[in-house]
């Protein structure tokens, strides 16, 4: 499944069952593939939340130009990533994973090696961290909405544009509105707290859905399915990057980029402590940084590049910043406190 | 030194007061992130409640990107948070956040606690907040004002060298042109020192040309002095001469005539003698302020001469005059190269056997050369250049009285016009040939 999306299906409090208590169960793999090189010389073991579908053109040609190298890939829900590196101390060489918050705690809690490169360094000050935590991609969340449903009619451009619309034809809406249930999506819950930082707008708009039924997803596959068919007359926080890449194949839904502000999810690698591959793991975060400068490979990954020149262009797009602050909703207090609001606002019965 | 002690100095400082600084700045904001922890503490019936905000975290990303651990302990049990993250030696006091530095997770962290009261009456109970973070950025701060406070510090040092550097030759260079000016002088240049110098130099250059002042009127008196001994005593040595003439007339008997002669003779060397040190006294005064008038050689050396022709006939010597039949054209002061070549000729006829000849000739090739050629004894063995210098005289001269001054004196107004005097003696005994060569016009 692209961007390992389903991957991201959490149970509520998965994460802080992962960090705080002391997991039984092994993480769970959800598929892992082997690249074997001509003439074997090393082996690099990455364990990543991207699908392979999606990866496996960047991995051919990243042993095309390191053709020594054995690529053992695999792929892991992020909460599963977290546990593995976190609780189980499994040794991986690289570490690719969309949840920027949980990359940012591996790093702060001293799980992530330091590697700078001229590769590295050429990244922006917002792409990195610690020299730990390298971007190679940015996707934005994007609102979606069905092309029968705003037929003639232009989609609202902020979310209080959209909060405006709901209030004033409710009844239109009722039971079609489609977003993230952040207690089982990652990418949901990341996304949700970074809006509830942004704006004051946000809750007001969970509080409107929540009265308008708002149906509740796991994965932005599902969200997009539902809207191109004109089940849902749109979703919020959809994952831009997907949804942009299955427009090329579906028909009956647009892309909308709300003008207030826009997240933009950073896709990460680090190498973890318990690398043992270093060399390699570091040759692969230099070829993934510089994903922008090898057009081919992200129309084939469709993995949007790090492209500083955007967020001149559209100054709503924020990117999400590495710091200390991402790990404040990471904090198990906080999560279950931001549930409890999120359902309260969400879900009224 | 002094600049190198002074650059040390202010780079200790800098550095110290960076890190206390730099410190400070980390204590604040870690007091601020702790502060801001607690005061979103709050109680829910017996259970103490936390609403981590965002920003109580995020702050400390600002500064740098150093690790963030904290801990919020009820006395119970850790609440949330990093449950090994140490608490502090003692509970702080409420409303005094307690400082410390330890290892954790492998880094050295700055750790500030702060207590908050959760709860009311009997129920309420001291919150501990924990927030710590790694000194990688304080490190790199004081790094780098390290970094800069030592090039600053450097730059000070180089700077301040390079100064003193140029202050001291600044201060040098008038010393140095002094001297050089004062090094360049001729033996005979006594004229007051006018070079370019600093105020700070003026009493030495004054005291020098006061003393060159002194030294000069005491030498031209010397001089004055000897002219006017000499003036002195011609004056009465011709009144002799005369009186011996006239007895030499009137006595008979040979003896006696012969007597009168020889000391006819003496009055004349004597006479001799007193000329050439008013010509020398004159030499000395006039190539201090050398003339450069433009003159006919042929009519100078034509004048000679005539004047000693006289004496010249006394022994039967003939002077030949070998030069060209133009006039010869030449810069410089015509008394001074006449005494020059009076006393050279002067020489000449004394030391010439009776009944010879003495060529006097122009050569005019790169320079202008006057020779004075006779066939008498020449020099013997002595030293030709010594022979230049006052008083001294050949070695074979014999009977021949003479003050050793008149080559002196041919030296040093052929040095003076910027030529030289060359003395060849003639190998075979007979002979000398004695040159005045001068540079052409």
């Amino acid at each position: 499944m692209y961007l390992a999306h389903t991957a991201q299906n959490l149970i509520a409090g998965l994460i802080a069952a992962a960090l705080l208590a002391t997991p039984v169960a092994s993480y769970e793999i959800q598929e892992r593939r082997i690249y074997p090189a001509q003439n074997e010389t090393s082996v690099l073991r990455v364990i990543s939340t991207a699908d392979l579908d999606v990866f496996d053109p960047i991995l051919a040609a990243f042993q095309a130009d390191n053709p020594g190298v054995s690529v053992d890939y695999t792929v892991t829900e992020t909460a599963d990533l977290m546990q593995a590196l976190y609780e189980e101390g499994a040794s991986f060489d690289l570490a690719i994973s969309s949840a920027m918050d949980l990359q940012t705690k591996l790093a702060n809690d001293g799980f992530a090696r330091t590697y700078t490169s001229p590769a590295t360094e050429a990244l922006p000050d917002w792409a990195r961290w610690r020299d730990q935590i390298f971007a190679f991609t940015q996707e934005p969340a994007v609102v979606i909405v069905s092309d029968a449903f705003f037929e003639g009619q232009q989609p609202p451009d902020s979310r209080d544009a959209l909060i405006a619309l709901l209030r004033e034809s409710p009844e239109r809406f009722r039971g079609r509105i489609g977003t993230y249930d952040v207690r089982r999506s990652g990418f949901g819950y990341m996304m949700a707290t970074q809006d509830s930082r942004n704006s004051e707008s946000y809750w007001r708009l969970m509080e409107v859905m929540g009265r308008l039924d708002a149906q509740l997803y796991c994965c932005s596959g599902e969200m997009i399915r539902d809207v191109a068919s004109g089940h849902l007359a749109l979703a919020y926080n959809v994952l831009g990057s997907y949804a942009q890449s299955r427009l090329a194949t579906t028909d009956g839904f647009r892309i909308v980029q709300f003008g207030d502000y826009v997240n933009v999810m950073l896709r990460t690698a680090l190498i973890p402590q318990t690398a043992e591959n270093i060399d390699d793991a570091q040759a692969m975060v230099d070829f993934l940084t510089r994903l922008g400068t090898r057009p081919d490979l992200v129309a084939l990954s469709e993995l949007p590049a790090i492209a500083p020149d955007s967020f001149q262009a559209n100054t709503a797009l924020r990117p999400i910043r590495f710091d200390p602050g991402l790990l404040v909703f990471l904090d198990q207090l906080k999560r279950e406190a931001f549930l409890r609001n999120w359902e309260d606002s969400l879900l009224q019965d | 030194m002094v600049a190198a002690i002074l650059s040390v100095a202010f780079f200790v400082i800098v550095r110290s007061v960076a890190e206390q600084a730099a410190e400070s700045t980390q204590d604040d904001i870690l007091s601020a992130s702790a502060t801001a922890i607690a005061d979103s503490l709050r109680s829910e019936g017996s259970n103490v409640m936390l609403d981590l905000p965002y920003s109580a975290l995020s702050m400390l990303g600002t500064l740098s990107e150093d690790r963030v651990f904290y801990r919020v302990f009820t006395g119970d049990g850790t609440l949330t948070g990093y449950d090994d993250l140490p608490l502090p030696d003692r509970t702080p006091h409420r409303g005094q956040p307690a400082f410390a530095t330890f290892d954790y997770r492998g880094d050295p962290v700055r750790a500030v606690s702060v207590v908050r009261p959760v709860g009311t009456g009997t129920s309420a109970r001291d919150i501990i907040v924990t927030v710590a973070q790694t000194r990688l950025g304080l490190e790199q701060t004081s790094r780098t004002i390290t970094t800069t406070a030592m090039g600053v510090g450097a730059g000070f040092f180089l700077v301040a060298t390079g100064l003193s550097l140029w202050a001291a030759s600044a201060a040098l260079a008038p010393i140095e042109r002094l001297t050089g000016a004062v090094a360049r002088r001729g033996p005979h240049d006594l004229r007051p020192v006018t070079a370019d110098t600093p105020a700070e130099l003026m009493p030495l250059v004054n005291a020098l040309n006061s003393f060159m002042a002194r030294l000069r009127a005491s030498l031209l008196r010397n001089e004055d002095f000897i002219a006017e001994a000499a003036h002195r005593v011609r004056t009465p040595l011709a009144t002799v001469r005369a009186q011996a003439e006239i007895t030499h007339r009137k006595l008979n008997k040979p003896e006696h005539r012969r007597a009168m002669r020889e000391m006819i003779r003496a009055i004349d060397e004597s006479a001799r003698s007193a000329g050439q040190m008013l010509d020398h006294a004159m030499v000395k005064f006039r190539t201090d302020t050398l003339a450069g008038d433009t003159l006919d050689m042929r009519a100078l050396i034509g004048e000679v001469c005539d004047r000693l022709g006289a004496t010249a006939d006394l022994k039967d010597i003939q002077i030949v005059r070998d030069l060209p039949d133009e006039p010869i054209p030449a810069r410089g002061d015509g008394i001074l190269l006449q005494a020059a070549l009076q006393n050279l000729l002067d020489n000449a006829i004394k030391y010439s056997p009776e009944d010879s000849r003495i060529v006097v000739r122009v050569e005019q090739c790169f320079d202008l050369k006057v020779s004075i050629q006779d066939e008498g004894r020449g020099f013997g063995d002595a030293d030709l250049t010594r022979l230049k210098t006052r008083y001294t005289r050949g070695t074979n001269v014999g009977d021949i009285v003479g003050s050793g001054l008149g080559l002196t004196i041919a030296d040093e107004v052929t040095r003076a016009h910027g030529g030289r005097l060359e003395i060849v003696t003639n190998q075979t005994g007979v002979g000398a040939c004695i040159s005045l060569i001068l540079p052409r016009i």
